[in-house]
């Protein structure tokens, strides 16, 4: 028997209306910038190369595509194979988040018709960050669907390939966690070159790989918490606390760290002076800070034994998968854009369309997994020791619907 | 795996990668005996302009107009049609003078450019021999990390073209126009009247540079017209200089210098350290990427452990 099951419920559904059609004006805005030009669309100017497209769609979106990196590394790596329901789902939102964030790449490149140049080994520049961090990403894609492919092969039965494909599988699970390693530390390297453009709470030079790999890593746990506890709050009814429960333990080291290097190098670059200038980048900071350490008073809360009445154990994990989100989301925006300064005359501040083109991605990635998982095996099966008669008869009842 | 072994695992790796780091930190990239430049002395500009409008029509790039204005260029900013600019400043020095300074800005053909470390492509080069900053619009992909990763963001993106390309300052040498090649000058070198912008070999011009700071104002000297060995001099009285010459160690040197009356930043110019961002950049990536060797101890540690703990496990477990 497979851990795994496919969710019975209609594919169209209002929810999934809603995302497509929002998915629907992203596209229309898009053909709008392939006919006239980025300019058309987008906020960008020659202070501002890179917008809300780059920081969002894929270095935001590709770090809270880590979940299935994250659950490979507790599963395989760490052997904790308790969570190992929890990988299927993880990797199908990798799999969305990694592909659009190259597909968005695509779209932000202003010649995209020489996209290919990138695998010309005549062309290709090692020094060059960005040569790293769009190889490893185009490979991780691959990866990820190969690692999705159990979930495809068991749909159809085909039980030879299964078997096949499971002998070298861990092959391609090591692959899958050497590969985000690199390119999500080289996105925090990328800034090294903005030098002098980048604020000094931000530029850390050789501590931003580092930073960059540690957030993206948390923001892996964050999101697997963060979307089965919504799968389960509005898809199953059946509450995941006891499987990410453990996630959040993992979660909270993992931020301690951060935070830890983050201070260091804040102390080794002499950079405090400018948290307290009472600038906006240093308001900026502080909140992005509080974000990173909210979660962390909320996860070693959660923990004790006997935890403060009032709020479950699902919804401070729940909270404090969201604050893990949005601090790794906002360390990234104040990096590339809150602390960019390219000097006097330049502003940025993304368009209403260009941010329609991002809501547009996001919800193609919503409808995607809404779709996929309907169709594949890819939800985990009701856990043994929960009531079933109880969640079975609340996931059958029309309410429940999304 | 156990959690211990694996953080020595991680633990060595990154021994192994910052010790070798400490053999491939490279430093900025030297001078090319032959690399040519410019030398702009704003204490001889008049902004005349006639460098701008020789550098659109040798580029063949249109005027920059406004709304209900006359025919002639009101270009006030580099810009994807403007890759050279006169600038005026006016403002009050330390004791409250007012004082005044043109700049003129384009590509300063960086000795250690980071738009050439941060094409993914190649398509942004530097010649070995002039140390020309050249841009192949046929290999670029678009992707604008060098405008990003210029400090003082030249490479210009047409944005409002379906098929825009980068446009950037390539010293008159790019294929087509060639006037390096052919013994000529740069255009707004060529025409500039006053000799505050000539072109040499930048070894050349930095020794004038520093000529020009040892003299004493009020003295007589005469300026060469258009490049170093002009028979041609324009003799004036000499300036109050900025005793600082920019370009001389800026972000590990450029090959175009400056000379002024008034500071730098008050004309537009960053302030930047002497080790280029470039090999700033590369030491890091080459410190965690070099001979992959990292990265392949990893993968070979990873590969062992998650063999091990999907071995033992029922098909219906694994995925």
């Amino acid at each position: 028997m497979s851990e795994y099951r496919i969710l019975k419920r209609p594919l169209l559904t209002p929810v999934t209306l809603f995302f497509g059609v929002l998915a629907v004006i992203g596209l229309i805005l898009l053909a709008k910038r392939f006919i006239f030009g980025l300019g058309s669309v987008t906020n960008l100017n020659d202070g501002y190369p890179w917008g809300i497209w780059v920081v969002y769609d894929i270095m935001i979106g590709t770090a809270f595509a880590c979940g299935g990196y994250a659950l490979a590394l507790t599963v395989y790596i760490f052997n904790r194979g308790q969570y190992h329901p929890l990988v299927r789902p993880a990797l199908l939102a990798s799999l969305f988040g990694y592909g659009l964030g190259g597909l968005s790449a695509v779209i932000d490149m202003g010649r995209y018709w020489n996209a290919w140049q990138i695998i010309n080994p005549w062309q290709q520049n090692f020094n060059a960050v960005m040569l790293e961090v769009a190889l490893c990403i185009t490979a991780y894609v691959t990866i990820l669907i190969i690692e999705f492919l159990p979930a495809v092969l068991e749909r159809f039965k085909l039980e030879t390939w299964r078997r096949r494909l499971d002998r070298v599988l861990f092959i391609f699970i090591a692959i899958g966690v050497v590969l985000p390693t690199m390119h999500q530390s080289s996105l925090g390297s990328l800034l090294i070159l903005f030098g002098q453009k980048v604020h000094p709470l931000w530029q850390a030079v050789e501590f931003l790989p580092l930073l960059a790999l540690v957030s993206a890593v948390t923001m892996g746990f964050a999101i697997v918490i963060f979307e089965a506890s919504l799968v389960s709050l509005k898809l199953t009814r059946e509450p995941e606390t006891h499987l990410f429960a453990g996630l959040g333990r993992i979660a909270r080291w993992l931020l301690v760290a951060f935070l830890a290097f983050r201070f260091i190098d804040l102390t080794r670059r002499d950079a405090w002076g400018y948290a307290f200038d009472g600038s906006f980048e240093a308001f900026m900071f502080w909140a992005e800070t509080a974000l990173f350490i909210l979660p962390v008073i909320l996860l070693f809360r959660e923990s004790r034994p006997v935890h403060s009445p009032g709020m479950g154990r699902g919804p401070i994990l729940f909270l404090s998968g969201v604050c893990v989100l949005l601090a790794g989301a906002l360390y990234r925006i104040n990096g590339v854009l809150v602390g960019f300064n390219p000097g006097p005359g330049f502003h940025y501040f993304p368009s209403v369309e260009e941010l329609l083109v991002t809501l547009g991605v996001i919800a193609m990635e919503v409808v995607g997994y809404l779709l996929v998982i309907k169709l594949f095996p890819v939800l985990p099966k009701p856990h043994p020791e929960i009531d079933h008669g109880k969640s079975a008869a609340t996931s059958q009842a029309p309410a429940a619907q999304a | 795996m156990k959690r211990r072994d694996f953080l020595k695992m991680a633990g060595s790796g990154a021994i192994i990668a910052t010790s070798a780091g400490e053999v491939s930190a490279r430093g900025n990239r030297p001078v090319s005996e032959e690399a040519v430049g410019m030398l702009f002395d704003a204490t001889r500009c008049i902004g005349c302009r006639a460098c701008v409008v020789r550098c659109k029509e040798l580029n063949g790039m249109p005027p920059v107009t406004s709304e209900g204005a006359g025919m002639w260029d009101e270009a006030q900013e580099l810009d994807a049609r403007t890759l050279n600019i006169i600038k005026a400043y006016k403002g009050e020095d330390t004791q409250g003078q007012p004082e005044f300074s043109f700049i003129k800005r384009n590509c300063m053909h960086c000795v250690d450019p980071g738009c050439v470390s941060a094409c993914p492509v190649s398509a942004m080069t530097k010649d070995p021999k002039t140390g020309i900053v050249d841009h192949h619009p046929d290999i670029c992909m678009g992707c604008r990390n060098c405008v990003v990763a210029c400090p003082y963001n030249i490479p210009k993106y047409e944005y409002n073209d379906a098929f825009g390309q980068i446009q950037k300052c390539r010293l008159c040498n790019q294929k087509g126009l060639e006037r390096i090649d052919q013994g000529l000058l740069p255009g707004c070198a060529e025409v500039c009247p006053t000799g505050a912008n000539i072109y040499g070999k930048r070894k050349d011009l930095l020794e004038e540079a520093k000529r020009r700071l040892s003299l004493k104002p009020g003295d007589e000297y005469h300026y060469p017209l258009n490049h170093l060995d002009s028979p041609f001099t324009a003799p004036a009285k000499v300036g109050e200089y900025q005793t600082h010459i920019f370009g001389e160690k800026e972000g590990g040197g450029t090959q175009v210098l400056l000379l002024a009356g008034v500071p730098f930043e008050k004309l537009g110019l960053p302030d930047l350290p002497e080790r280029s961002y470039a090999s700033m950049s590369e030491t890091v990536q080459h410190t965690i990427y070099k001979g992959m060797f990292a990265p392949m101890t990893l993968l070979a540690g990873l590969l062992y452990v998650a063999r091990r703990n999907t071995q033992d496990k029922t098909p219906d477990e694994l995925d």
